[in-house]
């Protein structure tokens, strides 16, 4: 079953894929697909108009109906609705499944290892493909497998006027393969297997539109900054080999406590192993979940088509590094200076993203910066020890922020592909159902009682404020501010794009209701955003994780955490509800009822603006320290190692300077006869001169 | 004065340096370089018929009838060659015939 649960997304891959090659050697026999013309990728580029100023006057004269029919000018692959119905019909058995093992695991504790075969036997590391089924897995697996079956059948109407949707979905199932293989690993080798590819989709889905330049460079981007990311891990791996001599992680955490204490000689420090350990391994997890000074590239994902944002970029690839720490657990317990370092960079990046998604204007942009708050949440409730609450959040998170991408690429959708939501507005009288299902998801996000978010963030809340020190209590008032910011940004979303006067008629009339097959997706995720949170709420937090997870989760000191979380005050519970309420009430007051205060604040308060406007200057502080130096040290190879060094004085100087003699040569063949005959002459007179003086032998 | 073999060997000598810097001091005509072969063959039949005397050996002055056939075989083919160079290039000068530069 576990290897259905795995494989069969693996298996719609490669046949999407397949099918994507032979459509595409079809279509262009022998030679490269030509780039879309420009008003043929109009519907395909978002981008197009989001920058622009909204200009009614200028916008063409064209019902929407006839609209769609004329820019659909390159017609679907050959294959698409097969490989559509057959990697999402693959997902939902998957799915199904994933569930089945959800109970049978959870609750009847049927924890099961299935050895695949040997990956790497070589010297001592030994590495098996295997499946590692316990508590914490069936949670990842199923909201990995429930997520992406949600969001392949919404891609199907969202990638409508694609042409290339069996490579799409070839991706998107490849991805699932991945992640799933991530959350399955048994030892650190396969997890690493899994991170980079999940990685490679990724990358494969922010380019997935090849022909935007902007999409390309998001994409790699976002593969560089991983990249630092999984330079960190990779240390981490070869600590974890180097101290224990193996990589799986039932013998990594058996010999974890024998290393507490244990100094590693690194040149002139002594280094506490399991610290450095788990603070490298964190990195990884960092670049992966877009943790604070490496999150730059999560923003900038988000040129690929939404289901991809929902997907990846919000529900499941960007928490890899949350369920990477919780894997880990039993080494983190261990390691408190890194528990500390996490509880920190968490909060940090709660704050940090919340901050610079209040003034975002891309419908998108704003729902990325939350993704990343919110991962900072999950976080510091790792770095409190609460895995399991971590945990919990990821699992509500992953339903309501799945919900809100798909919310919001319907709002892409409807209103022809405007992302700005400064051209919005009005939009609740046109498409309200997706206006409700956006509602549900903020709601959720900000943590409106008896909703999923409302219970993961309170947990979170209370379990880090029970753990004592200097950093707990920063990431305590952090996370605490977050929350009213969460709850500002995310309602100052909803009234700027369905609320107010409509700024952009042409596509205000234009705007309608998205396919059926969009909006059943959407009602499934806003059921889950109810139907995981209380339900689950016993699982996750109390003694009921102890039950559930096992040994699954090393809840070291959350062996008293949760005790200790009932003994808080009353208020400390109903603050982040309190939040909530305020930045609800101050986005009310700021987009209905005062819409002139924000301008002015933005106009009093202009540095301030510009700094959250431009992330922190995040992005240009990275060009002047890493960007522009690399350009300049790749330059001077080229220039200087390449062009001089090696085109001088290498294979090329060689063969440079051959023909310079050859040159030479050719200029003493004038081509003259009488040259040549003087030339014979002069032998003929040396051949006897020489043999006049040298005498008869 | 008693005429020996060393002026008939040093006419013979003049006529071949003649021949020789005919050919390679000349920048005009290519009639003129076979004109300077022909003397360069003639100084070598004056050596021939030279030392034949000399020596009493009849074999050299046969040997320089050959050559003197030869030469006018030689002759001819060149003559015919440049007529046909003529007609195709148009030019018979010495400068302009440099298809063997590389």
């Amino acid at each position: 079953m576990y290897e259905a649960i795995v494989l069969l997304p693996l298996l719609g891959a490669i046949i999407a894929g397949a099918v994507s090659l032979v459509g595409a050697s079809k279509r262009f026999p022998g030679e490269d697909p030509p780039p879309p013309h420009d008003d043929h990728s109009a519907p395909l580029v978002p981008e197009d108009h989001a920058h622009g100023a909204p200009s009614p006057d200028a916008a063409p004269a064209v019902s929407h109906d006839s609209h769609g029919e004329e820019h659909g000018g390159e017609p679907s692959a050959a294959g698409s609705l097969g490989s559509e119905l057959i990697t999402s019909t693959f997902l939902v058995i998957s799915c199904v499944l994933s569930w089945y093992a959800f109970y049978d695991v959870g609750f009847q504790h049927h924890d099961a290892r299935v050895t695949l075969f040997s990956f790497i036997s070589f010297g001592d590391l030994h590495s098996n493909w295997a499946l590692r089924i316990d508590s914490l897995t069936v949670v990842m697996l199923v909201v990995v497998t429930t997520i992406s079956s949600v969001v392949h059948i919404y891609s199907i109407g969202y990638m409508e006027e694609d042409p290339y949707k069996p490579r799409f979905f070839s991706y998107l199932s490849y991805f699932t393969f991945a992640m799933l293989m991530l959350v399955t690993a048994d030892n650190l080798v396969q997890l690493f297997f899994g991170w980079e590819g999940v990685g490679l989709t990724s990358y494969l889905l922010i380019g997935f539109w090849y022909y935007k330049p902007e999409a390309n460079a998001a994409a790699i981007k976002a593969f560089i900054v991983n990249r630092v990311g999984d330079f960190g891990f990779s240390l981490g791996i070869f600590t974890a080999f180097y101290l224990t001599g193996a990589v799986d992680f039932d013998t990594v955490f058996a010999q974890a406590p024998g290393l507490v204490g244990k100094n590693f000689h690194f040149l002139s420090w002594d280094v506490d192993a399991l610290t450095t350990m788990c603070l490298l391994l964190f990195v990884g997890a960092m670049g992966k979940s877009a943790q604070f000074l490496l999150h730059t590239w999560l923003p900038d994902a988000m040129e690929g088509p939404t289901p991809v944002s929902a997907l990846i970029h919000a529900a499941t690839m960007v928490t890899a590094g949350v369920f990477m720490v919780a894997r880990l657990s039993p080494l983190f317990e261990l390691a408190p200076y890194a528990k500390t370092f996490v509880i920190f960079i968490g909060a940090t990046t709660a704050m940090f993203a919340a901050t610079v998604g209040l003034v975002q204007n891309d419908i998108k942009r704003v729902v990325a910066y939350s993704t990343c708050s919110q991962l900072g949440y999950m976080f510091v409730a790792m770095g409190s020890g609460a895995y399991s609450v971590g945990m919990f959040h990821l699992f509500t998170h992953a339903f309501f922020k799945a919900l809100l991408f798909l919310g919001s690429g319907s709002v892409i959708l409807a209103m022809h592909h405007e992302q700005d939501m400064r051209n919005m507005g009005g939009l609740r009288h046109k498409i309200p159902f997706t206006y409700w299902m956006m509602i549900i998801g903020t709601l959720a996000l900000t943590g409106f009682p008896l909703t999923a978010g409302f219970y993961s963030k309170d947990a979170i809340i209370s379990s880090d404020d029970v753990v004592k020190g200097g950093v707990a209590a920063y990431g305590f008032i952090m996370t605490t501010l977050a929350a009213a910011l969460t709850s500002f940004y995310s309602w100052r979303l909803i009234f700027k794009t369905f609320w107010g006067e409509p700024h952009d008629r042409h596509h205000y009339e234009a705007a309608h209701e998205s396919p059926k097959v969009m909006l059943v997706p959407l009602a499934i995720l806003a059921i889950g955003c109810f139907a995981a949170g209380l339900p689950f709420v016993s699982i996750f937090t109390g003694h009921g994780a102890d039950v559930f997870f096992g040994t699954s989760l090393k809840l070291g000191t959350a062996d008293t955490i949760f005790e200790d979380v009932e003994k808080l005050p009353v208020y400390i519970e109903f603050l982040p509800t309190v939040m909530m309420a305020i930045g609800f009430l101050v986005a009310l007051l700021f987009y209905i009822f005062r819409p002139d205060i924000p301008v002015a604040l933005a106009r009093d308060q202009k540095p301030l603006y510009e700094f959250l406007l431009n992330k922190w200057y995040f992005d240009e502080i990275y060009d002047f320290l890493f960007v522009r130096p690399a350009m300049r040290l790749g330059r001077l190879l080229w220039k200087g190692g390449d062009g001089f060094i090696i085109d001088g004085f290498g294979p090329d100087g060689v063969s440079a300077r051959v023909l310079d003699v050859t040159r030479n040569v050719v200029r003493l063949q004038t081509g003259y006869l009488y040259h040549y005959a003087f030339a014979m002459m002069i032998g003929v007179a040396a051949f006897i001169t020489w043999f006049m003086f040298s005498g008869p032998h | 004065m008693t005429i020996g073999l060393g002026h008939y060997l040093a006419v013979g000598a003049i006529l071949f340096t003649i021949g020789i810097m005919g050919i390679f001091l000349n920048r005009k005509n290519v009639i003129v370089i076979l004109m300077s072969i022909e003397l360069i063959l003639l100084a070598v039949n004056i050596n021939l018929v030279a030392f034949s005397v000399f020596l009493g050996d009849i074999v050299g002055q046969v040997y320089a009838l050959i050559v003197l056939t030869v030469a006018a075989a030689e002759s001819a083919i060149g003559l015919a060659i440049l007529v046909a160079y003529f007609r195709n290039r148009g030019s018979i000068a010495v400068e302009d015939i440099n298809l063997m530069k590389g």
